[in-house]
């Protein structure tokens, strides 16, 4: 028999339990900053493409719950930090090998490009809407002309963003579950379905929701196939990859894992949105809601799971 | 009305509404903002250094205490020129701040009222002017109904002396601390028959030159008794062979290159044939034995019957394994410890085993030899003048004299006499019971129980709301060794010293140190030409100038060493040397023994196992922990807050155990465990018995921390063999069953 | 100048004296640890071999804490000691999820705290608290970069090892053993 044991320290409870330092709200943080990701690349996308006429939901609703979303995501982070009064830390560097720094930086830009581009479109968004002062309303014409500019910026940074949502956990290879290549682009992937399944529930055009649920029903197959991927990887992995992802597979997060993500977060709404798509009536907020759920269940279970997930030396 | 009038408090209860709540000094540092650890160096430099003493445990290693500017004691760091520590305490003297700090401690004097119709006993807080009045006067009369005699003092610790020197001023002499009846007793009469000396404190072993270390038992390692620790691993870095023997796999089994995984209660059968292997092969130190030895021949024929074959069967350890070691022994003579141990009540038959180590000992030739016993000296104090003492008519002699070979006071005699009938002539009728938790060091405890219950008067002095003040008709709060001056510490060792404990800090809340309780009794009791002196300070200070130095030079080295009088630390080769026994020589054969009726060497008498379902009751220390004293302590007790039983993993199989999974236990007679106690499943133990350390399951909701974490093996110690030469209880004889349903449902615990 | 620990196991007891000394003198709150002690117990009853060591921050040469930390808080200082500035952290917990040996928490101020090889101590000359109080004296402490120091001498003469090398941390606390 082998035995692993503290003697003493460690095993108190100010620190182990406590060890697990991110809570619920970094959960909710890679949601909605992945979520926001996503809608944030198909607004840009069709708008750097011309084509914003045609999504017109995913410019204006779909950015604002973006912001909304981010600005909650950011409120959620601060309020995890324990020294949050020190917050401003964060922008007196730029540490490049910090994805938790870029990530702060990229998010930075994005808050406030994305403000400005709802500003852009606020009296269309709300036409009783009239701002008290001229130079509002310069401001907003000036927006409003160079929103493709914004959304040439925005493009590429909503991918970082959507990626970073993963590499901010993959980065940390002291926490096996986490330390695989797979979950930025799986956390993308994610990102730009919850993005896309978040348009599908708050547009009434038809067009733009057969669109996004084609698009939807892409990025669940592809999610799908990454997830299996990652599973792969940490299967044939080391020692303690396997025991990672025994957690997932075989332990405490299995019905989580498997019930609330893979079964109900992707293969239950990506067969509604297939048979939707060969033109059976399916009321599309289901699968919408059910992708939006699975993908927050989705951060938590990989933000608790991987915490407990360690090196056994 | 007797027996319902000292009914146990949890000092919690009641009457302690008015006490105000402390902060810890360490539990947060939450209004000084660090910016960055050089602010904590900044703040180290201005700590102010005080010498103290240790009394975690009676290592009594000397120390630094620092403090703040704010008179906080921050750590306390070993001083380097002491010998029980060279600059190095162990985790509980390091952690020794935490009896300062905690919050849970003794505030005020404490007087038991009464329950009004059937309530529950309650305390008060009351004034030291009352609760001394109240106990000076108990004192006087006990005197002049019993004679001073039956006033009794269970002591241990530094408080002990100066109440001693009160219980002498008033008469009597009925004395006794539980380091001896409970612990070092048995060792001390096996070796004091073999070499005509004592081991004492600290052990005189020289065991940083050994060559070879062999462990009865005895635990170095767990047992953290500083510079045996130290020296111990001097030795594995010389190379030095251990042999461990030990039916668990102690932490020192774990550096021994032989562990002897002996069957319980069998280890006199090893040592008598470790004996055999010596003498017929002829490898014993024969010069030696020939020079010093007393009755070899009576030895070698007593012997001859005890070969490694007939002990295997005895202990499971095979012949060839007992050869080698005998012969490794051998080979390192004479720098060779067989270690006496120090808790050696074991089964009863515990002085004839530590004499069985004595005597192998001599075999080996190691006493008085480099790398073996070394010849230890101190430095006497000069006794701060005073009348001479009253000449009681009966003490702890008289007590304990059905064991001839006790020379100190069996704690458990004097609780037995306390219970009428048990003791007609020497009747104990009070107590003044101090630095002992009593309840959780003696076994038994249904018979102290009694004991207190008939007792007119318990007063109880401590620094903690221990079991034992829940018992007290009244309760004073010492302040702990880190506020006070204490005799200075003179102990044997290679080379004298003496060491000097004064305040680090003033006294919490009321308390107050003993020498000045033990004054104020004195002056009430009229016995003021015994306490001469205002301060104790004057008594030390009067002390140190009689032996060369001054109270200044002390304060500034707390530790001063003296050159050796007595003469070399070894035996010269064919030095001529007088032993203090009978014969003048080492005493193979024991004429003595045998004309008091004993056997004049060493027998293996078997002792029970357990019945079917049942384990032996196993024991030790944590390394972290001083028996039930530190448990509380806000610093040890993160370190191990709960005791655990250890459970081989066959026995986890068998009873369906799974680590960390709660259990009760029940002994042979039917005493249940007050409170869960957690399982590690462990390969470290034999499937025959279950381990636990010691001091853990505290009853009292006072301590705060400790209450209810871990379970007591003392409470299950209802069954001891008394020791007929020296009286002391053994203990481990007691054998459990493991329950996984709690016991005690409808009892409130 | 690279400091490195190397720690004994066959003389470590676990007696956890090394924790509380780290504990009362850096001021690490009750129920915290900036130190701890571990047992490994292998094989069966009665041959059953038990490893006892003391471990803490490794001040590894490739600290993914420092790397992850997003305000350069976690930062490596002379000697390749890895510090934390406390009022440059956040409290994001980043390097405590990097640390593939959980040896940071957070204070309970928020900011987070770890072994520091009791820098204050070493600007004095002292040795860090856990290995000058070690009663064992199973803990050395020194210069890496020096090959006559203690710590170069017994990494030659000595069979030892590093925590969890897999992590690729490359940690300055080492381990001997048999
Ligand atoms: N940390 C710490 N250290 C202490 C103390 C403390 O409270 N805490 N107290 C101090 C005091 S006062 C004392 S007296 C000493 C006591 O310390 P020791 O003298 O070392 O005590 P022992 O009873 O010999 O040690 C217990 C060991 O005996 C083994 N044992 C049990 N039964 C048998 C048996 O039948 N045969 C053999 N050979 N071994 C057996 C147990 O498995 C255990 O490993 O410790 C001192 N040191
Ligand atoms: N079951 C079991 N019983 C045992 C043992 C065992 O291993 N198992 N070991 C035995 C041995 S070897 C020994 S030596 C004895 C030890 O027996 P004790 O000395 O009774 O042991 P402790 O439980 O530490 O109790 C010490 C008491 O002194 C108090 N105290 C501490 N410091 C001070 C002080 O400065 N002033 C005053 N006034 N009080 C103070 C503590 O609060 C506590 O109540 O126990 C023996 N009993
Ligand atoms: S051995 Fe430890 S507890 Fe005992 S006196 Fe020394 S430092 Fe104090
Ligand atoms: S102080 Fe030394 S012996 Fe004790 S646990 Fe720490 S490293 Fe081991
Ligand atoms: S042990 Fe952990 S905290 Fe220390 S340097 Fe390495 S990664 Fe950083
Ligand atoms: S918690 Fe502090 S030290 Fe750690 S990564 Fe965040 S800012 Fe850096
Ligand atoms: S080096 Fe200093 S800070 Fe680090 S564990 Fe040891 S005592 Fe604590
Ligand atoms: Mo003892």
């Amino acid at each position: 028999m082998q035995e692993e044991i503290f003697v003493s320290g460690r095993n108190i409870p100010h620190i182990d339990p406590i060890l697990q330092v991110w809570h619920f709200p970094i959960s909710l943080y890679l949601f909605l900053g992945g979520m926001a990701a996503g809608i944030i690349f198909f607004a840009s996308l069709f708008t750097v493409l011309r084509k914003e006429k045609e999504v017109q939901t995913t410019v204006k609703t779909g950015m604002l719950i973006a912001l909304i979303g981010i600005v909650i995501g950011l409120i959620a982070l601060l309020y995890d930090l324990t020294h949050m009064f020190y917050a401003w830390q964060l922008y007196t560097t730029i540490r490049i090998e910090s994805p938790m720094s870029w990530g702060a930086w990229v998010l930075l830009i994005i808050t406030f490009l994305l403000t400005f581009w709802v500003f852009s479109y606020f009296t269309e968004m709300f036409p009783k809407w009239d701002w008290k002062f001229d130079f509002l309303k310069n401001l907003e014409k000036f927006f409003q002309k160079n929103r493709r500019i914004m959304a040439m910026i925005m493009l590429p940074l909503s991918i970082i963003l959507g990626v970073y949502t993963g590499i901010l956990l993959s980065a940390f290879n002291a926490r096996p579950l986490w330390n695989n290549a797979i979950l930025g682009p799986l956390f993308l992937t994610s990102g730009l379905s919850t993005g896309a399944a978040a348009i599908i529930l708050f547009s009434k055009d038809h067009f733009e929701k057969h669109l996004f649920t084609k698009i939807d029903l892409a990025l669940v197959v592809l999610e799908l196939g990454l997830i299996i991927h990652m599973l792969m990887g940490m299967y044939a992995g080391s020692h303690v990859q396997l025991e990672a992802m025994q957690i997932l597979v075989g332990g405490e997060f299995t019905l989580m894992f498997f019930g609330f993500v893979v079964i109900l977060g992707l293969i239950v709404p990506g067969i509604m949105e297939g048979i939707e798509l060969m033109g059976h009536k399916v009321p599309s907020y289901v699968p919408a809601l059910l992708v939006l759920i699975g993908g927050f269940i989705f951060r938590i279970v990989m933000v608790e799971a991987g915490q407990i997930t360690r090196y056994l030396y | 009305m007797n027996n319902s009038r000292r009914t146990f408090i949890k000092i919690s209860a009641m009457g302690m509404g008015g006490v105000a709540l402390s902060t810890t000094a360490f539990g947060s540092i939450s209004n000084e903002f660090l910016s960055d650890d050089n602010l904590l160096a900044k703040t180290a430099k201005n700590l102010k250094r005080t010498p103290t003493y240790c009394e975690v445990c009676f290592w009594k290693c000397a120390a630094w205490a620092y403090t703040d500017e704010n008179n906080n004691i921050k750590k306390l760091i070993g001083n380097e020129n002491d010998p029980h520590c060279n600059g190095r305490l162990c985790p509980r003297g390091t952690g020794g701040v935490g009896m300062y700090a905690d919050e849970d401690r003794l505030k005020t004097p404490l007087i038991r009222v009464k329950g009004k119709n059937g309530e529950d006993d309650t305390y008060r807080k009351a004034s030291w002017e009352e609760a001394l009045t109240l106990i000076a006067n108990k004192m006087a009369e006990v005197k002049d109904k019993y004679g001073p005699e039956s006033m009794a003092l269970l002591k241990h610790g530094s408080p002990g002396s100066h109440l001693e020197h009160l219980f002498k001023a008033y008469g009597s002499d009925s004395i006794a601390e539980p380091a001896y009846a409970q612990c070092r007793g048995p060792r001390e009469t096996g070796f004091g028959l073999t070499f005509g000396s004592w081991i004492g404190s600290p052990e005189p072993t020289d065991i940083r030159d050994t060559k070879c270390l062999v462990l009865i038992g005895s635990h170095i390692g767990e047992n953290m008794h500083n510079s045996q620790v130290q020296e111990m691993s001097d030795a594995i870095d010389n190379g030095a062979t251990i042999i461990a023997v030990d039916p668990r796999l102690s932490t020192a089994a774990s550096k021994a290159q032989h562990w002897l995984a002996i069957k319980p209660s069998t280890d006199i059968a090893l040592l008598l044939a470790w004996m055999h292997v010596l003498i017929y092969e002829d490898i014993y130190d024969k010069e030696y034995v020939k020079q010093y030895g007393f009755g070899f021949d009576e030895l070698k024929e007593h012997v001859k019957e005890y070969t490694p074959e007939w002990a295997y069967g005895i202990t499971t350890i095979k012949p060839e394994e007992i050869r080698k070691t005998a012969r490794v022994m051998a080979a390192s003579a004479p720098s060779v410890i067989v270690h006496p141990g120090r808790h050696v009540v074991w089964y009863g038959d515990d002085s004839q085993r530590e004499r069985a180590i004595a005597m192998l000992n001599g075999l080996l030739g190691s006493w008085g030899r480099r790398g073996g016993f070394y010849f230890k000296e101190k430095v006497k104090v000069p006794k701060f003048p005073h009348p001479p003492y009253p000449k009681p008519k009966w003490g702890w002699e008289e007590i304990g004299e059905k064991y001839p070979y006790a020379e100190m006071g069996i704690t458990s005699e004097l609780i037995k006499a306390s219970i009428p009938g048990e003791n007609e002539e020497h009747p104990i009728k009070a107590w003044i019971v101090a630095g002992t938790n009593l309840v959780n060091t003696v076994p038994q405890r249904e018979m102290i129980e009694k004991a207190i219950d008939s007792l007119e008067f318990i007063a109880v002095i401590d620094t903690m709301p221990m079991e034992i003040t829940g018992y007290a008709d009244v309760v004073l709060p010492e302040c702990t060794y880190l506020e006070r001056y204490d005799g200075i510490r003179s102990a044997t060792n290679r080379e004298p010293s003496i060491a000097l404990r004064m305040p680090a800090a003033k006294p919490k809340y009321e308390s107050k140190p003993v020498w000045w309780i033990a004054k104020q009794l004195g002056e009430k009791l009229g016995l003021h030409d015994y306490f001469n002196y205002n301060d104790f300070e004057e008594v030390i200070a009067w002390q140190l100038k009689q032996m060369g130095t001054s109270l200044e030079e002390m304060k500034k080295i707390g530790v001063k060493k003296f050159p050796r009088k007595s003469g070399p630390i070894f035996l010269e080769e064919g030095q001529p040397y007088e032993f203090a026994t009978d014969s003048g020589k080492i005493e193979f054969y024991s004429p003595d023994l045998a004309e008091k009726g004993f056997d004049p060497m060493p027998k293996y008498t078997d002792h029970k196992q357990p019945d079917q379902g049942f384990y032996r009751l196993n024991y030790g220390r944590s390394p972290m922990h001083t028996f039930s004293r530190t448990i509380n302590n806000p610093n040890l007790f993160d370190l191990k807050s709960e005791n655990k039983l250890w459970v081989n993993p066959k026995v986890a199989r068998v009873e369906g155990l799974k680590n960390d999974q709660e259990v009760w236990l029940e002994n042979q007679d039917g005493i249940h465990s007050t409170f869960p106690i957690k399982v590690r499943v462990t390969e470290r133990i034999r499937w025959d018995s279950v381990y636990m350390y010691h001091g853990f399951g505290h009853n009292n909701k006072k301590l705060s921390r400790a209450f209810g974490m871990g379970e007591s093996d003392t409470k299950l110690m209802t069954r001891v063999v008394v020791d007929p030469l020296m009286g002391g209880t053994a203990m481990r004889g007691n054998f459990v069953r493991i329950l996984t349903e709690n016991p005690n449902k409808d009892i409130e615990s | 100048m690279r400091y490195a620990m190397v720690i004994d196991t066959l003389k470590c007891v676990g007696c956890s004296d090394c924790v509380v000394a780290c504990q009362t003198e850096n001021e690490v709150p009750i129920g915290y640890c900036r130190d701890w002690v571990t047992e490994t117990v292998n094989g069966a009853y009665p041959t059953v071999e038990i490893e006892l060591k003391s471990e803490r921050c490794n001040h590894c040469d490739n600290a993914p804490c420092v790397r992850c930390c997003p305000t350069g808080a976690s930062h490596i200082v002379e000697g390749g000691i890895v510090k934390v500035t406390h009022d440059e952290c956040i409290g994001c917990g980043a390097c405590i999820e990097s640390c593939p040996y959980d040896a940071r928490y957070q204070h309970p101020e928020g900011y987070v705290d770890k072994c520091t090889f009791c820098h204050h101590r070493l600007e004095e000359g002292q040795n860090p608290a856990c290995v000058s109080v070690c009663p064992t004296k199973c803990m050395y402490f020194g210069d890496l970069d020096d090959p006559t120091s203690e710590v170069s001498e017994l990494l030659k003469s000595r069979k030892h090892k590093v925590l969890a090398p897999e992590a690729g941390t490359d940690p300055n606390v080492y381990y001997l053993i048999k």
